[in-house]
């Protein structure tokens, strides 16, 4: 059946649409769009146009910034913008792939749930609310405690302890949508399940679904950070940024470079993840009333 | 005692686009002015700029409204709210929407009394029961201390007409009082307005898209379009002699003539056959039975080319029944033939064929088109689905389609969003003909239209009908609908059918009490017609 959807005249207006919807960007979104991009660019590149290795130490400890050290350096006179940038690979790349698992296959599982039986919506729902029960720090501590900490460990963890929340968002929503009249007619058609969940329901709430991403992005990028804190996230001498808040927590006080540089950074990208969110046309036409 | 009204060069507009064009009018105390006009006509927006207040977005922009002394557009934030719910009060569409559903309807009805400060709360109470007592409603005494859900939808509209009335404003104003209602609620509550609106004087505005309604209520009436005024009169005048084109095709899609069926008309071959269907929702009790019974031993025959309407008030199974025919409720008794064949009740166990050949058409259409898929997607997954047409043979069938509801091919392209009430209809339509179908089963699908767009989508309705045989069950509560492309009645109450009545016999009576109760209550388009049922039955409890 998907093979005749995509028959050739579904993908066109979907391009468009998508060219539009760039089209009606506001300027936040734009700045949203350009920060997130550089700390991509960051992530990706950075490390390989920097002049000087994160790990190289030998200057002042805790030095202002300075043309040499643009954010001064840190507890071990490390310089700090390598450190950021480099930092940057774990946060930005781990925190996006844990909540991209975690909202997938939560959106996933909860259109299953809505467009099913009763029955797999009822298991469905308890197991999750099982997990949530969990304390999510708890939890994390619990598997990184038993399974050691590595990238793959960090990605499932917190995708699991995202999932039960977005699954109930998705679930609320698509709920809603399953009652509605289109998706009535599409069963009496005779659609399957899959068809029903895919193509009449997860459009409807892709953008909800996008708002909460961004919401879960932040959430994911503070556990991660919080983890790191503890010293159970990524292990030295490797660091993203929450690990760097930690190493040099000491500098707080004085109100060093070092500890407010990795902070912005977090600041920066979670606050552009949802301006670009927020610029998402779909939702501006909600919030003005049509739908 | 009412308050003299005179708006002059009203203008209201949105953003760039004006919603109320320099509108001018003139009520006098006590007098009834209706509004009339189709959905974006500018009626509402004008009854709400009378109080003074824009929607969301909207802006008054220039003009005047004089209510007696006072220059209502002058007022500041302070002003105004003093004169709302005080001088001039409103009573909307919904009721229910309108009604705080936590607390007792008596505390919200003495509310703009107590607010305004014009009474103490005791004698608003006393007040507020005299007012239950003068709009007719059981047990004025202890109704106020029930809560919205438990009255029903004609009395919390008349709840809500108490609420408006308290402070004895000089200015009323009515937006789609009784559109909610089903046509024998309606007729209770009409009467009721019209009674308080008489004995005490005030000043009315009544909005409606109802001429027939309006010709009851209004001493004068204004026609709207596009925010203009196109005709102005007495009521008589109006319905008498209308002068404006746009007036006389209101008049003539009021009162929908019968389409004729053509030559297609009833065969001998019998395409739907139920036998003593029975349905509901819950689990099923030791006896087979749901826990709740919406349908009871239904027993119909619907031949080829035929088509039948169903009707009765909201609650009497006649969208269920449509749903148990589509398959989407399998019934807890009784049987289904098409087409000479047993229809399986459950939607898993037919096969394709005979999905295809039954559609369903739902009255809502911005809830039965998908918002995020395109007009030729929608269409195109019918033909896919059932006949896996692709490439060049579905683009030329989607186009034969669009041409067939007499939509322009260049709407392929857009979203539903992007479309007209009417259109959307359509579009409705269009994807059901799509499966090619022999039955398609139409759920009130004029119901949330234009008077105008409504008479075309019957125009259509009947000739598809006539060019391509389908037969149609034709859901509606509405009669006059229903007479305009059925061959034969079935009137259904609390779950049962009553009566079946053929297109021959339609003018032929007697029939079945409840049939002549409805035919009764749907209002005719004169004045008076009211009075007379007055007179015919004086003493009406609702």
């Amino acid at each position: 059946m998907t093979t005749l959807i995509h028959g050739g005249i579904v993908e066109r207006p979907a391009m468009r649409r998508w060219g539009t919807r760039l089209a009606h960007f506001g300027i936040t979104g734009w700045l949203g769009l350009a920060v997130i991009a550089f700390w991509a660019a960051a992530a990706a590149f950075g490390p390989a146009l920097l002049s000087q290795s994160g790990d190289a130490g030998g200057a002042d400890v805790f030095a202002p910034i300075s043309a040499a050290h643009w954010f001064g350096t840190d507890y071990l006179g490390r310089d700090m913008l390598a450190r950021v940038i480099e930092g940057a690979r774990y946060t930005v790349g781990v925190a996006f792939f844990a909540t991209l698992l975690a909202s997938g296959s939560g959106t996933l599982l909860a259109l299953l749930a809505a467009a099913s039986e009763r029955w797999i919506d009822g298991t469905l729902s308890r197991v999750l609310d099982t997990l949530t029960a969990i304390p999510s720090k708890m939890f994390a501590l619990l598997i990184v405690a038993g399974f050691g900490s590595s990238i793959p460990v960090l990605v499932v963890t917190a995708a699991v302890i995202y999932l039960p929340g977005s699954y109930r968002m998705a679930r609320a929503l698509a709920v809603n949508i399953n009652a509605l009249d289109y998706v009535t007619v599409a069963r009496a058609r005779g659609e399957g399940t899959g068809y029903v969940m895919l193509q009449e329901i997860l459009p409807n709430i892709t953008g909800p679904m996008l708002a909460d991403f961004g919401l879960r992005f932040v959430y994911v990028v503070l556990l991660l950070a919080s983890l790191s804190f503890l010293g159970l996230g990524i292990q030295p001498p490797e660091a993203d940024w929450g690990s760097l808040v930690r190493e040099n927590i000491e500098t707080l006080a004085s109100g060093g470079a070092a500890v407010i540089a990795p902070s912005i950074a977090i600041a920066s990208l979670t606050i552009a993840v949802n301006l670009v969110i927020d610029n998402l046309p779909g939702r501006v036409a909600r919030e003005r009333g049509g739908r | 005692m009412g308050a003299t009204v005179v708006v002059d060069k009203l203008s209201v507009s949105a953003g760039n686009a004006t919603l109320v064009d320099a509108l001018s009018l003139t009520i006098r105390p006590g007098e009834v002015l209706a509004l009339i006009g189709e959905s974006g006509s500018g009626k509402t927006t004008t009854a709400l700029a009378l109080m003074g207040h824009a929607r969301r977005g909207c802006r008054i922009s220039g003009g005047s409204v004089r209510i007696g002394d006072v220059n209502v557009l002058s007022l500041g934030a302070r002003q105004l709210r003093a004169l709302r719910g005080r001088a001039v009060s409103y009573i909307a569409q919904s009721a229910a929407a309108s009604f705080d559903p936590s607390r007792p309807i008596l505390d919200q009805v003495v509310e703009p009394a107590v607010v305004h400060g014009t009474l103490p709360r005791g004698e608003a109470e006393l007040k507020a029961i005299a007012l239950f007592r003068e709009l007719a409603l059981p047990d004025p005494e202890t109704i106020g201390q029930r809560y919205p859900h438990q009255v029903s939808g004609g009395q919390l509209q008349r709840l809500m007409a108490a609420m408006a009335l308290i402070t004895d404003p000089e200015v009323v104003i009515l937006d789609e009082p009784t559109t909610a209602l089903d046509v024998t609620t309606q007729v209770e509550v009409l009467r009721a307005f019209r009674r308080v609106v008489r004995e005490r004087q005030v000043t009315a505005v009544y909005v409606s898209h109802d001429l027939a309604v309006v010709a009851q209520m209004a001493d004068h009436i204004l026609v709207l379009r596009d925010g203009r005024m196109r005709e102005v009169g007495t009521t008589e005048r109006l319905l008498a002699a209308p002068q404006n084109e746009y007036t006389q095709s209101l008049l003539a899609a009021a009162r929908p003539a019968p389409r004729s069926a053509g030559t297609a008309a009833a065969g001998a071959e019998v395409l739907l056959r139920l036998q003593g269907l029975s349905a509901g929702y819950g689990p099923r009790g030791r006896d087979g039975k749901p826990a709740v019974t919406i349908l009871e031993d239904i027993n119909l025959e619907l031949k080829r080319g035929q088509a039948i309407g169903v009707i009765g008030e909201s609650g009497s199974g006649k969208t269920t029944l449509a749903r148990v025919v589509a398959g989407l409720l399998p019934p807890s008794t009784g049987s289904m033939q098409f087409d000479g064949r047993v229809l399986p009740p459950e939607l898993k166990a037919r096969s394709r064929d005979d999905l295809r050949r039954i559609q369903i058409v739902f009255q809502s259409a911005d809830t039965a088109l998908n918002p995020s898929q395109t007009i030729e997607r929608i269409l195109a997954r019918p033909l896919q689905f059932y006949r896996g047409l692709k490439g060049e043979a579905l683009r030329r069938r989607i186009d034969e389609l669009l041409d067939l509801v007499k939509l322009p091919r260049a709407l392929a392209d857009r979203l539903p969003g992007g479309l007209s009430g009417g259109q959307k209809q359509r579009v409705n339509l269009a994807r059901a003909l799509a499966a090619d179908p022999d039955l398609i089963l139409c759920d009130e699908v004029t119901s949330a239209l234009d008077t105008v767009v409504g008479a075309a989508v019957l125009d259509l309705i009947a000739e598809l009908r006539r060019e391509l045989g389908v037969s149609y069950l034709f859901i509606s509560h509405d009669l006059h609908t229903v007479r305009a492309v059925c061959d034969e009645i079935v009137v259904m109450r609390h779950g049962k059918k009553l009566a079946q009545v053929a297109r021959a016999d339609y003018e032929r009576g007697p029939h079945h009490p409840y049939y002549e109760e409805l035919a009764r209550a749907v209002p005719e388009l004169r004045r008076g017609w009211l009075d007379e049922l007055d007179r015919a039955r004086p003493a009406l409890v609702a």
